[in-house]
């Protein structure tokens, strides 16, 4: 039985780790372009040797010498996240809440309009959603891009589950000390519902960073553009940006990366307990 | 004016009038309204109206400062061998990815679950890192292994392995299988965690007392584990199926959008390059039209079949 078990282990470990290595080696290929110099890469594409001869900084040094506009994608895909995120948290988080705590009229119809809101891909309204962004003079402005996304309807859904798990005790007795309904849910609730919070600024600023189609419709201007945006103009067939791109990719994926490793404890556990249950 | 403001605040020792302010902060009759607002007002804006003017703007003709208003034209528009490509390579798109990206990272999270895993939380994040990249620096990384020379990666393997190399952007076969890895590679992590917190919140019991009655590993993987992972299941088939048929990105980055011989054109592709390359508004709101009706279609079907999303209180 032991010896049996033993074989097992080494099994699966061996089969993750092959996994692993398909799913980590494509950031290997890149961080190895990233040191190698873009003629190279265009003639040869990549080749997996080291080849340390020709490998160097250089497109990093590009991209910190000549790589302003880098730095001004980089800056306005924080700016955009961060307000993103701080937006659909706070609101997402109240609507859940008032949907799991609270007995009000509207309350069944507005839960079921969440869960429609959540099967209709935004895609599907580019056009008449660009148009409404048109015409409230809100195109090539961050609030144009972040505007019809401040609310979360999937956000909604998890924070509810999270909600309706909270003993109503702390609530009724906050009642008794005459703390305000927006107190309970400030001062008392969002503490408790923290996990849900850290599970929630993970996924919404992870989707924030990354957003490629409508900050794509929305976003004219070069001084405007975010990371995805701005890198993905520099994918082009002839490869004259590939120096910067490459180097810009590794660094786009940092803050995200750091973010995900700080929160990563919350990120799973808020996901258990308030997942999908039946 | 309000019933249940709570008497307990204002009989307290602090003598303070109840004003009309206080008494809406103490309302709970008021509280749900002020909270729930904002999902409303963006509701309202952002997605009721789009949708019923994309229903409108399906049935006309769109120029600058004129609209008028040409019946089915649109829709009969779309009778056309590019919308054609589009929903194949979307319905081919979405059947693998549903294919892969359901019961492979659900074998995956039962594995890493199990009692004779080593180091799962090592694996679990090792495999979510791709989730995190985004799909243009994904692109960009494919690209690069994908390269049509024949000392890229992958076609170094396929020369030493004795195949001949490819030139894997440019056929339809190895385009989609492009596309398909591409989100296969982004999205294992993401669909494995999903199973992973369902799998931690079924109950050790029901296996111990499995084991008691003598079941072996797959009964209890058949009979246990499956039927309880339903909700999770159908919870990623949901989103596995409106991302496959909303998928855009996976081309975008391959292609920006104009693959040879539309090999890479997808639904929304087609709606992209209708509304904002050839500005047929018209023809783009049809194909919206078109996708947001076959996807309530298919979630009806299916919450039909599974009788699932009842709401547990």
């Amino acid at each position: 039985m032991y010896a049996k078990k033993k074989w097992l282990s080494l099994l699966l470990f061996a089969l993750f780790a092959v996994l692993s290595f398909l799913a980590l080696f494509p950031f290997f290929c890149l961080l190895l372009a990233s040191f190698k110099p873009s003629t190279e890469l265009l003639r040869y594409g990549l080749n997996l040797q080291l080849q340390p001869e020709i490998l160097s900084l250089n497109n990093y040094y590009y991209l910190l010498a000549d790589g302003r506009i880098y730095f001004v994608w980089f800056s306005n895909s924080v700016i955009i996240t961060v307000l993103n995120t701080a937006l659909a948290l706070l609101f997402s988080s109240m609507v859940g809440y008032a949907l799991a705590v609270y007995q009000f009229k509207w309350r069944n119809i507005i839960f079921a309009t969440v869960l429609f809101v959540m099967m209709i891909p935004i895609e599907i309204i580019l056009l008449p959603l660009y148009k409404l962004i048109v015409s409230l003079r809100l195109i090539d402005t961050y609030w144009g891009v972040i505007l019809p996304f401040v609310v979360s309807p999937f956000a909604v859904f998890f924070f509810r589950q999270y909600a309706i798990g909270i003993p109503r005790d702390f609530i009724d007795a906050a009642r008794i000390d005459g703390c305000t309904e927006f107190g309970i849910f400030f001062r008392i609730m969002r503490p408790l519902m923290a996990p849900a919070f850290g599970a929630m600024a993970i996924l919404q600023a992870l989707t924030s960073w990354n957003n490629l189609v409508w900050p794509l419709v929305v976003l004219h201007s070069e001084e405007k553009f975010t990371l995805p945006i701005g890198l993905s103009s520099l994918l082009t067939p002839y490869g004259n940006n590939y120096d910067i791109l490459l180097s810009g990719a590794i660094l786009s994926v940092i803050p995200i990366m750091i973010l995900y490793l700080v929160f990563q404890r919350y990120f799973i556990s808020g996901l258990t307990v308030g997942g999908i249950k039946g | 004016m309000d019933r249940q403001v709570s008497a307990p605040a204002d009989s307290k020792t602090v003598p303070t009038k109840p004003t009309r302010l206080r008494s809406f902060f103490h309302s709970q009759k008021m509280a749900p309204y002020f909270f729930v607002a904002p999902f409303v007002i963006s509701f309202l804006l952002f997605m009721l109206y789009p949708i019923i003017s994309a229903f409108y703007m399906s049935f006309q003709e769109i120029l600058p400062g004129e609209e008028t208003f040409v019946g089915l034209k649109n829709y009969q528009a779309l009778n056309n061998e590019h919308f054609y490509a589009a929903v194949s390579n979307t319905v081919i798109y979405t059947i693998w990815t549903l294919i892969i990206l359901i019961p492979v990272p659900l074998v995956l999270a039962v594995l890493i679950h199990s009692r004779f895993m080593l180091a799962p939380v090592l694996f679990r994040s090792a495999l979510f890192l791709p989730a995190l990249t985004s799909i243009v620096v994904g692109g960009a990384i494919f690209r690069l292994i994908f390269g049509e020379m024949d000392t890229a990666p992958m076609n170094t393997i396929l020369i030493k392995l004795g195949f001949s190399p490819q030139q894997w952007a440019m056929e339809g076969g190895t385009a989609m299988f492009l596309m398909v890895a591409l989100a296969s590679w982004r999205w294992m992590g993401i669909n494995l965690l999903y199973f992973l917190s369902g799998l931690q919140n079924i109950p050790k019991e029901l296996y111990e007392s499995a084991e008691i009655d003598g079941a072996g590993s797959l009964s209890k993987f058949f009979r246990i584990t499956l039927p309880l992972l339903k909700p999770v299941t159908i919870y990623v088939l949901t989103i596995s199926i409106y991302g496959g048929f909303t998928m855009f990105t996976e081309s975008y980055v391959f292609w920006t959008n104009h693959s040879p011989g539309d090999i890479g054109l997808t639904l929304i592709g087609y709606l992209y390059q209708q509304s904002f390359e050839n500005f047929n508004m018209g023809v783009g709101s049809a194909i919206g039209i078109v996708l947001l009706v076959t996807i309530l279609v298919i979630n009806i079907v299916q919450l039909k079949l599974f009788g699932q999303f009842r709401r547990e209180e």
